[in-house]
């Protein structure tokens, strides 16, 4: 099982894509490895989530921090802090 | 259902009648309603578009209703958050808190409102003479959330 990856507001737009598949990681992965795997391939995602952008994530929904753990099938999405209201 | 999330207006009187439900408990009602302004950092606003993350948006909106009524002494409380194209004039939020007494039904919408706007996956773009730019989170409202980080009394 992949894990489905989704991007909102303006990292939306930086990434050109509203979400993408991954791979499952070989080895046991979280959210700050996940990113600096996304962050290595360059191009759009190392302008949208790089360490000077501020980003936030949730997995399954919940926000997360960066050592909440990632696995197959998690759906994780990474988002500019929220301006609701 | 006490979150919803949509795209239509809703009629704050209809909301609050439907949530007292006649109900002779309920001594207080506290409510706030967030509106779209026509100016926003010195730039005068043509209208904006409200983008979420169906799914995620209610689960948290949930939450922070929970939240909420676990650490005041409330009866009911609901949250409606629009979504999609609005301009200035517009109704964007609504909280409305009921409670026996007007303290905890305060306190409550408050709560809710300073946590929706800093944990809830919302984002505003919005249209100017310039163009479109997407909102920034503000400082000060994380500032209005940590106020509650420590629990209150009821």
């Amino acid at each position: 099982m992949s894990i489905r990856i989704l991007y909102f507001g303006r990292l939306r737009e930086d990434m050109g894509i509203p979400g993408e598949m991954l791979e499952p990681p070989a080895q046991a992965c979280d959210v700050k490895s996940l990113r600096a795997q996304l962050v290595a391939r360059g191009g759009a995602s190392a302008v949208a989530l790089g360490s000077g952008k501020a980003v936030r994530v949730s997995v399954n929904q919940d926000l997360a921090r960066d050592d909440t753990p990632v696995k197959a099938g998690d759906e994780i999405a990474f988002f500019p802090p929220v301006s609701g209201g | 259902m006490p979150v919803r999330v949509q795209q239509e207006d809703f009629d704050t009187g209809a909301e609050i009648a439907a949530l007292r439900r006649a109900d002779p408990g309920i001594g207080a009602i506290a409510s706030f309603i967030g509106l779209v302004r026509d100016v926003n950092d010195g730039d005068a606003i043509a209208g904006m578009t409200l983008e979420h993350y169906p799914g995620m948006t209610e689960k948290a909106l949930a939450r922070i209703v929970t939240e909420a009524k676990q650490r005041w002494d409330i009866i009911d409380a609901l949250v409606i958050h629009r979504v999609g194209e609005l301009k200035p004039l517009d109704q964007i939020v609504l909280v409305v808190v009921a409670g026996a007494h007007r303290g905890a039904a305060f306190d409550a919408c408050e709560f809710i409102m300073d946590y929706l706007k800093t944990r809830a996956p919302f984002w505003k773009k919005e249209q100017t003479a310039q163009g479109a730019r997407w909102v920034e989170a503000r400082a000060s409202d994380d500032l209005a959330a940590e106020r509650w980080s420590e629990p209150q009394a009821k």
